[in-house]
């Protein structure tokens, strides 16, 4: 549904994106992830039509965003990061303007208005000017222009944030209710968000792609790079040197010193080893008694700052 | 036509629904009507001393309200214009560059020419309310005296072009910067710098004066107000200049999409 090829932006000489590839299938969900400033708005703007890229291609159900800008524009719900509206509009008559733009039909207008008021829980404010809206309902009013006209394309820049907790599960299940009829992409930087409502993810740091994977997949990858604590009874030093030696550690450190010489160790493996079966073999042939072994796990979060500091994973 | 017509309508809307029209509106009618006062008095002054004076009726020969109102009325009228319609012009664009809110117009299935359109259409209808709230000064006159009707309906119609002349340009002046400020002081160095331009056609060659005198709107309102019928010549040249600036508009918002 959505194809990206090589797309590279350049403000000027400063960067913007770099040689991002990647294709969103139709009634896919895809979470884009990344820290501030790494490019996930200016992703968002080339394909939405709102500036073109510097070199690269996307394409939108088939339609060249630069070629066809109008057949694209005419799939695509868009909301900005920063929700701009007009403020002097009131609610129902903004989305109807929209609309109206979008191509709804006279008929059906209000029928729509009203649906999508619903969907967004805007009913309690359609008498109110934009502009007299709090920050939560504003978000909400952006959102409703952007599923105004049912587009098989959703693009939503930080969709949920400053909404209320409650609201934030409503957007959230509205979102993934979606999926399978219309094609998702959103960005945030709200991790669980990304586990909860998105099929794949896609990280990117500095403007280039860091990974690309179901979060499913990431955590289990990531995961086995694992960290261990291990609960040792034995001399200390000689515990130290002797893990140290397996060739699948990485690092071994002692975490916390306890009494009559038991110790916890922290045991960090190398990537992909799945060395965690190397530790009681050397344990058992020293004699000494093995109290605790447990794999810290890694969150998203983890993974994700591993993984933008890391920037090799792939 | 949809869009264009959509755009339209909200352009309207959001001009009263903010107190931009109504200020503007109101000023430009405060003054328009101080000074046809002004213009007024001074004739009626004027022909009440030749009514009783003999001689001073021989000096100022034929009293001709057409000729003494009706044409410095208009004159005076396309100057405030000068001043008000980048008043009116300079949030055109820039206020949705400023807010960000045209991320979201650029990114309708909307063509760039039916927003221009759409949005100049808007400008233009409150501009025609404007210069239509100035007719009761009209009835004033007909009650007063007879001007010729042939002046005041080309008057008119030379008002409309002229500005639809002053609101293109001052839109495009709004499209190239998110500054409202500077969007009006360059429409309005712009339009000035148009009326004057004739001043220096009599320093200029010959060729090249003639040219400056063209171009300048001087010659053209001078025309629409002194004959009683419009040259298609000057409704020719503000249409030109017109779809000129609206040419350049369109061109403005495409490299907006060009360098982002
Ligand atoms: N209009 C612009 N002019 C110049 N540079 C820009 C412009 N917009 C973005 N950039 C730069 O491009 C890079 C990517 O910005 P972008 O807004 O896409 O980041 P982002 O991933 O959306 O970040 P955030 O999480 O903070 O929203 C940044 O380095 C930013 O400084
Ligand atoms: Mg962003």
């Amino acid at each position: 549904m959505i194809e990206v090829e090589n797309l590279t932006k350049k403000y000027g000489n400063a960067r913007g994106i770099n040689d991002v590839t990647f294709t969103v299938e139709k009634g896919e969900i895809l979470g884009f992830l990344g820290p501030n400033g790494a490019g996930k708005t200016t992703t968002m703007r080339i394909i939405t039509c709102f500036m073109p890229a510097t070199s690269g291609k996307a394409r939108v159900a088939g339609f060249d965003v630069f070629e066809d800008s109008l057949e694209v524009r005419k799939r695509i719900g868009y909301l900005p990061e920063s929700v701009p509206l007009y403020t002097d509009m009131q609610v129902p008559v903004y989305l109807e303007f929209v609309g109206g733009l979008k191509g709804v039909d006279r008929r059906e207008i209000k029928s729509r208005v009203g649906q999508v008021m619903d969907d967004c829980g805007l009913n309690g404010v359609a008498k109110k000017f934009i502009g007299e809206l709090s920050k939560g309902y504003r978000q909400r009013v952006g959102l409703a222009q952007a599923l105004i006209n049912d587009p098989e394309v959703l693009i939503l820049d930080e969709p949920t944030i400053g909404l209320d907790p409650k609201q934030i599960i409503e957007i959230r299940s509205l979102i993934k209710g979606l999926g399978g009829r219309r094609t998702v992409i959103l960005s945030t930087h709200i991790l669980p968000e990304v586990s909860m409502t998105c099929q794949r993810v896609i990280i990117i740091n500095e403007g280039r792609l860091v990974a690309v994977d179901t979060p499913q997949n990431l955590t289990a990858q990531l995961q086995r790079s694992q960290q261990f604590i291990v609960r040792i009874g034995g001399p200390e030093k000689e515990v130290l040197s002797e893990v140290g030696k397996i060739n699948t550690v990485s690092k071994v450190a002692v975490k916390e010193s306890g009494a009559d010489g038991i110790n916890s160790y922290m045991v960090e493996f190398k990537k992909d080893s799945d060395g965690g079966k190397d530790i009681p073999p050397v344990i058992v042939r020293k004699n000494w008694a093995l109290y605790e072994m447990r794999p810290i796990g890694m969150s998203l979060e983890d993974i994700f700052i591993k993984l933008v500091t890391e920037e090799k994973i792939h | 036509m949809k869009n264009f017509f959509l755009i339209f309508q909200k352009e309207l809307r959001s001009y009263f629904n903010s107190p931009i029209a109504f200020v503007v509106i109101t000023i430009f009618l405060i003054i328009s009507g101080y000074f046809f006062y002004n213009i007024f008095a001074t004739f009626s002054t004027i022909s009440f001393q030749a009514m009783t004076n003999a001689i001073l009726a021989r000096q100022y020969g034929q009293l001709n309200i057409t000729e003494m109102v009706v044409r410095p009325f208009f004159a005076n009228i396309s100057l405030f214009m000068l001043i008000m319609l980048p008043m009116l012009t300079m949030r055109i664009f820039s206020e949705e560059k400023k807010s960000g809110t045209i991320e979201l117009l650029l990114t309708y299935p909307v063509k760039d020419s039916e927003v221009i359109l759409g949005k100049f259409a808007g400008c233009m209808g409150i501009f025609t309310i404007m210069i239509l709230l100035t007719l009761p000064c009209i009835f004033l006159i007909e009650l007063f005296g007879e001007p010729e009707l042939g002046v005041v309906v080309s008057g008119y119609v030379g008002l409309f072009c002229m500005g639809a002349a002053f609101i293109s340009l001052g839109i495009f002046a709004s499209s190239v910067t998110e500054n409202q400020i500077v969007a009006a002081v360059v429409s309005f160095g712009f339009l000035l710098i148009f009326f004057m331009m004739g001043y220096s056609a009599g320093f200029a060659s010959e060729s090249i004066g003639d040219v400056l005198k063209y171009l300048s709107f001087m010659p053209h309102m001078y025309n629409s107000f002194a004959k009683g019928v419009l040259d298609t010549e000057d409704i020719m040249y503000y249409m030109l200049f017109t779809l000129f600036c609206i040419f350049l508009n369109m061109r403005s918002l495409e490299s907006k999409r060009w360098r982002g």
